[in-house]
Protein backbone atom coordinates (compact mmCIF):
# COMPACT_ATOMS: atom_id res chain seq x y z
CA UNK A 1 0.00 0.00 0.00
CA UNK A 2 1.39 3.25 -0.98
CA UNK A 3 0.06 5.58 1.70
CA UNK A 4 1.57 6.56 4.77
CA UNK A 5 0.22 7.79 7.73
CA UNK A 6 0.60 11.64 8.40
CA UNK A 7 0.45 13.12 11.19
CA UNK A 8 -2.46 15.56 11.52
CA UNK A 9 -3.09 18.37 14.20
CA UNK A 10 -2.70 17.05 17.15
CA UNK A 11 -5.31 14.99 19.03
CA UNK A 12 -7.79 14.35 15.92
CA UNK A 13 -6.28 11.26 14.80
CA UNK A 14 -4.93 10.08 18.21
CA UNK A 15 -8.36 9.97 19.82
CA UNK A 16 -8.80 6.94 17.73
CA UNK A 17 -11.32 4.61 20.23
CA UNK A 18 -11.95 1.55 17.51
CA UNK A 19 -8.32 1.59 15.80
CA UNK A 20 -7.63 1.13 11.82
CA UNK A 21 -10.04 -0.09 10.04
CA UNK A 22 -9.93 -0.37 6.15
CA UNK A 23 -12.70 -0.74 3.72
CA UNK A 24 -15.08 -3.45 4.75
CA UNK A 25 -15.80 -6.15 1.74
CA UNK A 26 -19.00 -5.93 1.15
CA UNK A 27 -20.50 -6.27 -1.76
CA UNK A 28 -23.28 -3.53 -2.82
CA UNK A 29 -26.10 -5.09 -4.93
CA UNK A 30 -29.36 -2.21 -5.53
CA UNK A 31 -32.52 -3.86 -5.25
CA UNK A 32 -31.23 -7.19 -6.29
CA UNK A 33 -30.48 -6.36 -9.32
CA UNK A 34 -27.97 -3.65 -9.83
CA UNK A 35 -24.39 -4.18 -8.99
CA UNK A 36 -22.31 -2.04 -8.21
CA UNK A 37 -18.09 -1.58 -8.46
CA UNK A 38 -17.36 0.25 -5.00
CA UNK A 39 -13.72 -0.86 -5.60
CA UNK A 40 -11.35 -0.44 -8.41
CA UNK A 41 -7.40 0.30 -9.41
CA UNK A 42 -6.82 3.77 -9.12
CA UNK A 43 -6.36 5.63 -11.92
CA UNK A 44 -2.58 5.93 -12.85
CA UNK A 45 -2.63 10.24 -12.25
CA UNK A 46 -3.55 9.05 -8.55
CA UNK A 47 0.03 8.31 -7.07
CA UNK A 48 -0.78 8.32 -3.62
CA UNK A 49 -3.49 5.45 -3.98
CA UNK A 50 -3.52 1.97 -5.55
CA UNK A 51 -7.00 1.12 -5.02
CA UNK A 52 -10.20 3.37 -4.88
CA UNK A 53 -12.91 2.39 -2.82
CA UNK A 54 -16.96 3.88 -2.72
CA UNK A 55 -17.58 5.23 0.74
CA UNK A 56 -20.32 3.31 0.84
CA UNK A 57 -17.35 0.31 2.26
CA UNK A 58 -16.47 2.37 5.12
CA UNK A 59 -19.97 2.81 6.62
CA UNK A 60 -21.38 0.58 9.22
CA UNK A 61 -23.82 -2.19 7.80
CA UNK A 62 -27.02 -0.68 9.08
CA UNK A 63 -26.15 2.64 7.33
CA UNK A 64 -25.20 0.32 4.10
CA UNK A 65 -28.55 -1.51 3.72
CA UNK A 66 -30.53 1.62 3.39
CA UNK A 67 -29.01 1.85 -0.09
CA UNK A 68 -29.46 -1.49 -0.47
CA UNK A 69 -33.09 -1.00 -1.26
CA UNK A 70 -34.56 1.94 -3.06
CA UNK A 71 -37.64 1.88 -0.21
CA UNK A 72 -35.48 2.35 2.34
CA UNK A 73 -33.44 4.71 0.23
CA UNK A 74 -34.78 7.85 1.66
CA UNK A 75 -33.52 10.29 -1.08
CA UNK A 76 -35.61 8.43 -3.12
CA UNK A 77 -38.42 10.77 -1.70
CA UNK A 78 -36.89 13.30 -3.53
CA UNK A 79 -36.63 11.82 -6.12
CA UNK A 80 -39.94 11.31 -7.13
CA UNK A 81 -40.46 15.04 -6.24
CA UNK A 82 -37.96 15.48 -8.91
CA UNK A 83 -40.02 13.14 -11.01
CA UNK A 84 -43.04 14.98 -10.86
CA UNK A 85 -40.88 18.49 -11.92
CA UNK A 86 -39.11 16.51 -15.16
CA UNK A 87 -42.73 16.10 -16.26
CA UNK A 88 -44.06 19.41 -15.33
CA UNK A 89 -43.79 22.73 -17.44
CA UNK A 90 -42.22 25.44 -16.00
CA UNK A 91 -40.93 28.62 -17.13
CA UNK A 92 -41.93 31.31 -20.23
CA UNK A 93 -40.93 28.36 -23.02
CA UNK A 94 -43.56 26.27 -22.13
CA UNK A 95 -42.07 23.22 -21.88
CA UNK A 96 -41.06 20.83 -18.90
CA UNK A 97 -37.33 18.38 -18.99
CA UNK A 98 -39.63 15.77 -20.74
CA UNK A 99 -40.23 18.37 -23.80
CA UNK A 100 -36.90 17.59 -24.64
CA UNK A 101 -35.54 14.72 -22.75
CA UNK A 102 -38.67 12.30 -22.80
CA UNK A 103 -38.09 9.73 -20.16
CA UNK A 104 -35.85 10.38 -17.67
CA UNK A 105 -34.56 6.91 -17.18
CA UNK A 106 -33.78 6.44 -21.24
CA UNK A 107 -32.35 10.06 -22.20
CA UNK A 108 -30.37 10.82 -19.26
CA UNK A 109 -28.54 7.08 -18.76
CA UNK A 110 -24.39 7.55 -18.06
CA UNK A 111 -24.54 11.36 -17.93
CA UNK A 112 -24.10 11.16 -14.54
CA UNK A 113 -21.37 8.92 -15.21
CA UNK A 114 -19.03 11.84 -16.89
CA UNK A 115 -19.28 14.84 -15.10
CA UNK A 116 -18.44 17.44 -14.95
CA UNK A 117 -17.45 17.88 -18.18
CA UNK A 118 -16.39 20.63 -21.15
CA UNK A 119 -19.04 22.29 -22.68
CA UNK A 120 -17.80 23.66 -26.14
CA UNK A 121 -20.13 25.89 -27.08
CA UNK A 122 -19.84 27.51 -23.56
CA UNK A 123 -16.20 27.30 -23.38
CA UNK A 124 -16.23 25.88 -20.02
CA UNK A 125 -16.37 23.50 -17.51
CA UNK A 126 -19.68 22.64 -16.66
CA UNK A 127 -20.84 20.38 -13.32
CA UNK A 128 -24.32 18.71 -13.71
CA UNK A 129 -25.41 21.44 -11.39
CA UNK A 130 -24.64 23.94 -13.97
CA UNK A 131 -25.98 22.22 -16.44
CA UNK A 132 -29.09 21.76 -14.94
CA UNK A 133 -29.52 25.16 -14.62
CA UNK A 134 -28.08 26.39 -17.90
CA UNK A 135 -31.29 24.37 -19.11
CA UNK A 136 -33.36 25.98 -16.77
CA UNK A 137 -32.92 29.52 -17.88
CA UNK A 138 -31.54 28.77 -21.59
CA UNK A 139 -34.42 26.48 -22.74
CA UNK A 140 -37.05 26.44 -20.08
CA UNK A 141 -36.84 30.25 -19.86
CA UNK A 142 -37.07 29.50 -15.83
CA UNK A 143 -35.17 30.58 -13.06
CA UNK A 144 -31.96 28.99 -12.04
CA UNK A 145 -32.35 26.91 -8.72
CA UNK A 146 -29.97 27.73 -6.11
CA UNK A 147 -26.52 26.06 -6.56
CA UNK A 148 -27.54 23.20 -2.96
CA UNK A 149 -30.70 23.92 -2.73
CA UNK A 150 -33.49 20.87 -2.01
CA UNK A 151 -34.60 21.20 -5.92
CA UNK A 152 -31.48 20.57 -7.28
CA UNK A 153 -29.53 17.97 -5.20
CA UNK A 154 -33.43 16.16 -5.95
CA UNK A 155 -32.84 17.12 -9.71
CA UNK A 156 -29.40 15.61 -9.73
CA UNK A 157 -30.47 12.88 -7.76
CA UNK A 158 -32.97 11.77 -10.43
CA UNK A 159 -30.83 12.27 -13.28
CA UNK A 160 -28.55 10.10 -11.53
CA UNK A 161 -30.52 6.90 -11.08
CA UNK A 162 -30.28 5.67 -14.99
CA UNK A 163 -26.38 5.80 -14.44
CA UNK A 164 -26.24 3.80 -10.97
CA UNK A 165 -24.20 0.77 -11.80
CA UNK A 166 -22.14 2.60 -14.79
CA UNK A 167 -18.57 3.49 -14.57
CA UNK A 168 -17.56 7.00 -12.95
CA UNK A 169 -15.71 8.49 -16.45
CA UNK A 170 -14.72 11.97 -16.20
CA UNK A 171 -12.16 13.26 -18.53
CA UNK A 172 -9.36 14.67 -17.10
CA UNK A 173 -7.11 16.05 -20.42
CA UNK A 174 -7.94 18.13 -23.11
CA UNK A 175 -10.06 21.65 -22.84
CA UNK A 176 -10.14 20.55 -19.44
CA UNK A 177 -6.73 19.81 -18.01
CA UNK A 178 -6.04 23.58 -16.82
CA UNK A 179 -9.12 23.17 -14.57
CA UNK A 180 -7.70 19.69 -13.93
CA UNK A 181 -4.60 20.73 -12.42
CA UNK A 182 -5.98 23.50 -10.66
CA UNK A 183 -8.57 21.16 -8.61
CA UNK A 184 -5.28 18.65 -7.90
CA UNK A 185 -3.21 21.72 -6.66
CA UNK A 186 -6.29 22.49 -4.43
CA UNK A 187 -6.47 18.85 -3.46
CA UNK A 188 -3.03 18.77 -1.97
CA UNK A 189 -3.27 22.26 0.09
CA UNK A 190 -2.82 22.98 3.78
CA UNK A 191 -6.26 25.00 4.36
CA UNK A 192 -7.54 26.74 7.71
CA UNK A 193 -5.84 27.05 10.96
CA UNK A 194 -5.61 23.40 11.16
CA UNK A 195 -3.37 23.01 8.25
CA UNK A 196 -5.18 20.73 6.36
CA UNK A 197 -5.73 19.58 2.86
CA UNK A 198 -8.05 17.41 1.39
CA UNK A 199 -4.97 14.70 0.79
CA UNK A 200 -3.99 14.45 4.69
CA UNK A 201 -7.52 13.03 5.58
CA UNK A 202 -8.83 10.96 2.94
CA UNK A 203 -5.85 9.41 0.68
CA UNK A 204 -2.99 9.43 3.92
CA UNK A 205 -5.52 8.24 6.34
CA UNK A 206 -8.47 6.50 4.95
CA UNK A 207 -9.66 3.66 7.01
CA UNK A 208 -8.48 5.56 10.21
CA UNK A 209 -10.80 7.22 12.74
CA UNK A 210 -11.03 11.17 13.26
CA UNK A 211 -12.56 11.05 16.41
CA UNK A 212 -15.67 8.51 16.04
CA UNK A 213 -15.83 9.17 12.22
CA UNK A 214 -14.76 6.46 9.83
CA UNK A 215 -12.82 8.15 7.20
CA UNK A 216 -13.65 7.37 3.55
CA UNK A 217 -11.43 8.30 0.48
CA UNK A 218 -14.18 10.86 -0.11
CA UNK A 219 -15.23 9.88 -3.17
CA UNK A 220 -18.38 11.30 -4.68
CA UNK A 221 -19.69 8.88 -6.91
CA UNK A 222 -23.02 8.63 -4.49
CA UNK A 223 -23.40 12.34 -4.82
CA UNK A 224 -26.09 13.73 -3.51
CA UNK A 225 -25.82 11.38 -0.60
CA UNK A 226 -28.60 11.65 2.10
CA UNK A 227 -26.81 11.99 5.10
CA UNK A 228 -28.33 10.45 8.08
CA UNK A 229 -27.01 12.97 10.35
CA UNK A 230 -29.01 16.12 8.62
CA UNK A 231 -31.78 13.52 6.86
CA UNK A 232 -31.88 15.58 3.29
CA UNK A 233 -29.71 15.02 0.16
CA UNK A 234 -26.28 16.80 0.25
CA UNK A 235 -24.91 18.83 -2.63
CA UNK A 236 -21.50 17.45 -3.54
CA UNK A 237 -20.19 21.29 -3.04
CA UNK A 238 -21.67 21.42 -0.22
CA UNK A 239 -20.18 18.46 1.28
CA UNK A 240 -16.47 20.63 0.26
CA UNK A 241 -17.44 23.38 1.87
CA UNK A 242 -18.55 21.34 5.23
CA UNK A 243 -14.97 19.82 4.89
CA UNK A 244 -13.07 22.95 4.10
CA UNK A 245 -15.35 24.48 6.81
CA UNK A 246 -14.13 22.00 9.53
CA UNK A 247 -10.12 22.96 8.69
CA UNK A 248 -11.55 25.98 10.38
CA UNK A 249 -10.89 28.04 6.81
CA UNK A 250 -12.46 30.59 4.56
CA UNK A 251 -14.10 28.29 2.85
CA UNK A 252 -14.81 28.78 -1.46
CA UNK A 253 -18.53 29.28 -2.51
CA UNK A 254 -20.50 26.27 -4.13
CA UNK A 255 -20.57 26.73 -7.90
CA UNK A 256 -16.75 28.56 -7.83
CA UNK A 257 -14.58 28.31 -10.30
CA UNK A 258 -12.70 26.33 -7.63
CA UNK A 259 -15.16 24.16 -6.51
CA UNK A 260 -15.74 23.35 -9.88
CA UNK A 261 -12.11 22.77 -10.75
CA UNK A 262 -12.15 20.81 -7.31
CA UNK A 263 -15.39 18.61 -7.98
CA UNK A 264 -13.64 17.88 -11.50
CA UNK A 265 -10.37 16.60 -10.16
CA UNK A 266 -12.04 14.87 -6.82
CA UNK A 267 -14.41 13.10 -9.40
CA UNK A 268 -11.51 11.97 -11.79
CA UNK A 269 -9.92 10.01 -8.76
CA UNK A 270 -13.13 8.33 -8.70
CA UNK A 271 -12.97 6.89 -12.54
CA UNK A 272 -13.55 3.22 -12.36
CA UNK A 273 -16.17 3.43 -9.07
CA UNK A 274 -19.83 2.97 -10.50
CA UNK A 275 -22.09 5.72 -9.98
CA UNK A 276 -24.15 4.87 -6.82
CA UNK A 277 -26.36 8.11 -6.55
CA UNK A 278 -27.88 8.97 -4.69
CA UNK A 279 -26.41 6.93 -1.57
CA UNK A 280 -26.83 7.24 2.11
CA UNK A 281 -24.04 8.06 4.35
CA UNK A 282 -23.31 9.34 7.97
CA UNK B 1 -26.27 23.27 9.02
CA UNK B 2 -24.01 26.32 10.23
CA UNK B 3 -22.58 26.48 13.50
CA UNK B 4 -20.94 29.20 14.87
CA UNK B 5 -17.34 28.80 16.69
CA UNK B 6 -18.84 29.37 20.15
CA UNK B 7 -22.06 26.81 19.12
CA UNK B 8 -19.30 24.24 17.72
CA UNK B 9 -16.93 24.69 21.51
CA UNK B 10 -20.17 24.24 23.34
CA UNK B 11 -21.33 21.13 21.21
CA UNK B 12 -17.75 19.75 21.78
CA UNK B 13 -17.94 20.27 25.27
CA UNK B 14 -21.60 18.29 25.15
CA UNK B 15 -19.87 15.60 22.87
CA UNK B 16 -17.35 14.69 25.68
CA UNK B 17 -19.07 14.76 28.59
CA UNK B 18 -21.78 12.42 26.72
CA UNK B 19 -19.05 10.53 25.41
CA UNK B 20 -18.18 9.58 28.89
CA UNK B 21 -21.86 8.69 30.31
CA UNK B 22 -24.89 7.55 29.01
CA UNK B 23 -27.96 9.55 30.20
CA UNK B 24 -29.52 8.21 33.50
CA UNK B 25 -31.37 11.73 33.97
CA UNK B 26 -35.02 10.46 33.16
CA UNK B 27 -35.11 7.67 35.13
CA UNK B 28 -38.35 8.96 36.86
CA UNK B 29 -40.08 9.82 34.01
CA UNK B 30 -39.10 6.63 31.98
CA UNK B 31 -40.51 4.83 35.41
CA UNK B 32 -43.59 6.60 35.07
CA UNK B 33 -44.09 6.08 31.88
CA UNK B 34 -43.84 1.70 31.83
CA UNK B 35 -46.15 2.37 35.08
CA UNK B 36 -48.91 4.20 32.80
CA UNK B 37 -47.93 1.31 29.87
CA UNK B 38 -48.20 -1.79 32.45
CA UNK B 39 -50.92 -0.29 34.82
CA UNK B 40 -47.96 -1.03 37.86
CA UNK B 41 -47.99 -4.81 36.96
CA UNK B 42 -45.26 -7.26 37.19
CA UNK B 43 -42.62 -7.34 33.94
CA UNK B 44 -41.13 -10.37 32.68
CA UNK B 45 -38.43 -10.98 30.63
CA UNK B 46 -39.39 -13.39 28.33
CA UNK B 47 -41.43 -12.73 25.19
CA UNK B 48 -40.14 -9.28 23.83
CA UNK B 49 -37.33 -8.72 21.42
CA UNK B 50 -35.75 -5.30 20.47
CA UNK B 51 -33.04 -5.53 17.96
CA UNK B 52 -30.67 -2.54 17.09
CA UNK B 53 -27.13 -1.73 16.16
CA UNK B 54 -24.51 -1.92 18.88
CA UNK B 55 -23.67 1.14 17.56
CA UNK B 56 -25.38 3.91 15.30
CA UNK B 57 -23.44 5.55 13.00
CA UNK B 58 -25.37 8.77 13.59
CA UNK B 59 -28.14 9.23 16.48
CA UNK B 60 -30.40 11.24 14.11
CA UNK B 61 -31.68 7.85 12.55
CA UNK B 62 -31.40 4.69 14.29
CA UNK B 63 -32.89 1.97 12.57
CA UNK B 64 -35.00 -0.73 15.35
CA UNK B 65 -37.35 -3.51 15.30
CA UNK B 66 -39.43 -4.61 18.29
CA UNK B 67 -40.90 -7.95 18.24
CA UNK B 68 -43.48 -9.39 20.50
CA UNK B 69 -45.61 -12.95 19.26
CA UNK B 70 -49.02 -12.45 19.95
CA UNK B 71 -48.69 -9.15 22.01
CA UNK B 72 -51.67 -6.42 21.60
CA UNK B 73 -49.10 -3.27 21.98
CA UNK B 74 -45.45 -2.57 22.44
CA UNK B 75 -44.19 0.89 24.19
CA UNK B 76 -40.89 2.02 22.96
CA UNK B 77 -39.08 4.31 25.23
CA UNK B 78 -35.50 5.86 24.97
CA UNK B 79 -34.13 6.62 28.67
CA UNK B 80 -31.71 9.20 27.73
CA UNK B 81 -33.65 11.29 25.18
CA UNK B 82 -34.89 14.45 26.91
CA UNK B 83 -38.92 13.48 26.45
CA UNK B 84 -37.86 9.32 26.53
CA UNK B 85 -41.25 8.14 24.50
CA UNK B 86 -40.23 7.04 21.30
CA UNK B 87 -43.30 5.20 20.07
CA UNK B 88 -46.34 3.01 20.35
CA UNK B 89 -47.31 0.11 18.58
CA UNK B 90 -50.80 -1.75 18.72
CA UNK B 91 -51.63 -4.59 16.64
CA UNK B 92 -54.81 -5.10 15.07
CA UNK B 93 -56.49 -8.23 14.70
CA UNK B 94 -54.97 -8.49 10.77
CA UNK B 95 -51.54 -7.48 11.88
CA UNK B 96 -49.12 -10.18 10.31
CA UNK B 97 -46.89 -10.67 13.00
CA UNK B 98 -46.20 -8.38 16.61
CA UNK B 99 -43.36 -7.01 14.73
CA UNK B 100 -42.66 -3.25 13.40
CA UNK B 101 -39.11 -1.34 12.40
CA UNK B 102 -38.64 2.27 12.17
CA UNK B 103 -35.99 4.75 12.54
CA UNK B 104 -35.47 6.76 15.41
CA UNK B 105 -33.35 9.60 17.14
CA UNK B 106 -31.37 9.19 20.22
CA UNK B 107 -29.18 11.98 22.05
CA UNK B 108 -26.56 10.29 22.56
CA UNK B 109 -25.48 7.02 23.77
CA UNK B 110 -28.50 5.20 26.30
CA UNK B 111 -30.45 2.50 27.17
CA UNK B 112 -33.40 1.79 24.81
CA UNK B 113 -36.73 -0.07 26.45
CA UNK B 114 -39.37 -2.21 24.82
CA UNK B 115 -42.32 -3.35 26.74
CA UNK B 116 -44.80 -5.57 25.57
CA UNK B 117 -48.63 -6.49 26.81
CA UNK B 118 -48.60 -10.01 25.60
CA UNK B 119 -51.14 -12.35 23.97
CA UNK B 120 -52.23 -13.35 27.87
CA UNK B 121 -52.41 -9.44 29.50
CA UNK B 122 -49.32 -9.58 31.25
CA UNK B 123 -46.19 -8.03 30.26
CA UNK B 124 -42.40 -8.33 29.21
CA UNK B 125 -39.73 -5.72 29.11
CA UNK B 126 -36.10 -5.76 27.19
CA UNK B 127 -33.35 -2.65 26.67
CA UNK B 128 -30.34 -2.74 25.16
CA UNK B 129 -27.59 -0.10 25.51
CA UNK B 130 -27.16 1.69 22.18
CA UNK B 131 -23.78 3.62 21.40
CA UNK B 132 -24.03 6.94 19.49
CA UNK B 133 -21.25 8.34 17.80
CA UNK B 134 -20.15 11.83 17.62
CA UNK B 135 -18.65 12.29 14.91
CA UNK B 136 -15.42 14.93 14.46
CA UNK B 137 -16.21 15.77 11.27
CA UNK B 138 -19.96 17.11 10.72
CA UNK B 139 -19.10 18.54 6.94
CA UNK C 1 -47.23 23.89 8.89
CA UNK C 2 -45.27 21.01 6.82
CA UNK C 3 -45.22 21.62 3.15
CA UNK C 4 -44.45 19.37 0.64
CA UNK C 5 -45.65 16.20 2.77
CA UNK C 6 -46.02 12.78 0.54
CA UNK C 7 -46.37 9.50 1.58
CA UNK C 8 -44.72 6.17 -0.34
CA UNK C 9 -45.87 2.86 0.35
CA UNK C 10 -44.34 -0.45 -0.76
CA UNK C 11 -47.28 -3.34 -0.70
CA UNK C 12 -47.34 -6.26 -2.99
CA UNK C 13 -50.35 -6.01 -5.75
CA UNK C 14 -51.36 -10.12 -5.25
CA UNK C 15 -51.48 -12.40 -2.43
CA UNK C 16 -52.97 -15.77 -1.53
CA UNK C 17 -55.86 -16.04 1.11
CA UNK C 18 -54.10 -15.40 4.59
CA UNK C 19 -50.89 -14.75 2.86
CA UNK C 20 -48.97 -12.59 5.37
CA UNK C 21 -47.23 -10.23 3.47
CA UNK C 22 -44.74 -7.11 4.31
CA UNK C 23 -45.62 -4.17 3.77
CA UNK C 24 -43.22 -0.47 3.93
CA UNK C 25 -44.00 2.96 4.42
CA UNK C 26 -42.17 6.52 4.52
CA UNK C 27 -43.42 9.61 4.12
CA UNK C 28 -41.35 12.93 3.87
CA UNK C 29 -42.18 15.01 7.14
CA UNK C 30 -39.71 16.97 9.03
CA UNK C 31 -40.51 15.97 12.53
CA UNK C 32 -39.71 19.02 14.10
CA UNK C 33 -39.28 17.77 17.90
CA UNK C 34 -39.98 20.92 19.48
CA UNK C 35 -36.03 20.59 21.55
CA UNK C 36 -34.26 22.45 18.47
CA UNK C 37 -33.64 26.38 18.59
CA UNK C 38 -33.49 28.97 15.30
CA UNK C 39 -30.29 30.91 15.09
CA UNK C 40 -31.47 33.54 17.26
CA UNK C 41 -31.81 30.93 20.37
CA UNK C 42 -35.67 30.65 20.13
CA UNK C 43 -37.04 27.08 20.75
CA UNK C 44 -38.70 26.07 17.44
CA UNK C 45 -42.06 24.98 18.09
CA UNK C 46 -42.72 20.85 17.96
CA UNK C 47 -44.30 20.20 14.60
CA UNK C 48 -44.67 15.88 13.64
CA UNK C 49 -46.74 13.49 12.85
CA UNK C 50 -47.84 12.06 15.72
CA UNK C 51 -50.13 8.70 14.63
CA UNK C 52 -49.70 6.26 11.61
CA UNK C 53 -52.80 3.48 10.99
CA UNK C 54 -53.15 0.85 8.58
CA UNK C 55 -56.10 -0.94 7.91
CA UNK C 56 -57.48 -3.54 5.13
CA UNK C 57 -60.99 -3.60 4.39
CA UNK C 58 -62.13 -1.29 7.42
CA UNK C 59 -59.75 -4.06 9.66
CA UNK C 60 -56.74 -2.45 11.79
CA UNK C 61 -53.46 -3.95 10.92
CA UNK C 62 -51.34 -1.63 13.45
CA UNK C 63 -52.36 1.69 14.90
CA UNK C 64 -48.69 3.83 15.69
CA UNK C 65 -48.39 6.40 18.23
CA UNK C 66 -45.27 8.26 17.25
CA UNK C 67 -43.06 10.91 19.68
CA UNK C 68 -40.42 13.71 18.34
CA UNK C 69 -37.89 10.72 18.49
CA UNK C 70 -39.13 9.30 15.29
CA UNK C 71 -36.99 10.60 12.24
CA UNK C 72 -37.31 12.91 9.99
CA UNK C 73 -39.32 11.03 7.06
CA UNK C 74 -40.91 8.39 8.97
CA UNK C 75 -40.47 4.82 8.08
CA UNK C 76 -42.08 1.78 9.28
CA UNK C 77 -42.04 -1.75 8.25
CA UNK C 78 -44.73 -4.65 9.53
CA UNK C 79 -46.59 -7.42 8.79
CA UNK C 80 -50.48 -7.71 7.60
CA UNK C 81 -52.68 -10.85 6.53
CA UNK C 82 -54.77 -10.63 3.68
CA UNK C 83 -57.57 -12.55 3.75
CA UNK C 84 -59.32 -11.52 0.68
CA UNK C 85 -59.14 -8.97 -2.37
CA UNK C 86 -59.11 -5.49 -1.24
CA UNK C 87 -57.67 -2.41 -0.32
CA UNK C 88 -54.95 -1.34 2.19
CA UNK C 89 -55.49 2.19 3.60
CA UNK C 90 -52.80 4.13 5.39
CA UNK C 91 -52.77 7.24 7.45
CA UNK C 92 -50.87 9.75 8.59
CA UNK C 93 -51.91 12.45 11.22
CA UNK C 94 -49.88 15.56 11.61
CA UNK C 95 -50.04 17.95 14.96
CA UNK C 96 -51.11 21.05 12.68
CA UNK C 97 -54.50 18.59 12.02
CA UNK C 98 -54.03 17.75 8.25
CA UNK C 99 -54.43 14.06 7.22
CA UNK C 100 -52.32 12.48 4.67
CA UNK C 101 -53.65 9.41 3.18
CA UNK C 102 -52.87 6.59 0.60
CA UNK C 103 -54.06 3.32 -0.20
CA UNK C 104 -52.92 0.18 -2.36
CA UNK C 105 -55.37 -2.40 -3.76
CA UNK C 106 -53.97 -6.36 -2.90
CA UNK C 107 -55.66 -9.14 -5.18
CA UNK C 108 -56.29 -12.52 -3.78
CA UNK C 109 -56.19 -15.20 -6.67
Amino acid sequence: MLRTTTTLAAGLIAAATVGWADADDNELVINGEIEITTEAAAPAYVEGLSEIYSGWRFREVDTQATQMDDFDNPAFLAVDAAKEVWDTVEGEAGKSCASCHGDVMESMKGVRAVYPKWNETAGEVRTLAMQINDCRTENLKAEAYDYTSDEMTAMEALISVPSRGMPVNVAVDGPVQSTWEQGKEMYYTRYGQLELSCSNCHEDNYGNYIRADHLSQGQINGFPVYRLKNTKLNQVQDRFKGCIRDTRAETFKPGSPEFVALELYVASRGNGLDVEAPSVRN
Amino acid sequence: MDFTRRETLAMGAGAALLSFMPFRANAAAVDDLIAEFTGGAEMGDAGVELNAPEIAENGNTVPIEVSAPGASAILLLAAGNPTPPVAKFAFGPLAGSQTASTRIRLAGTQDVIAIAQLGDGTFARTSKTIKVTIGGCGG
Amino acid sequence: MATGVKPRVKVPGSASAGEVITIKTLISHQMESGQRKDGDGNKIPRSIINRFTCDFNGENVIDVTMEPAISTNPYFEFQATVPETGEFKFTWYDDDGSVYEDSKSVTVG
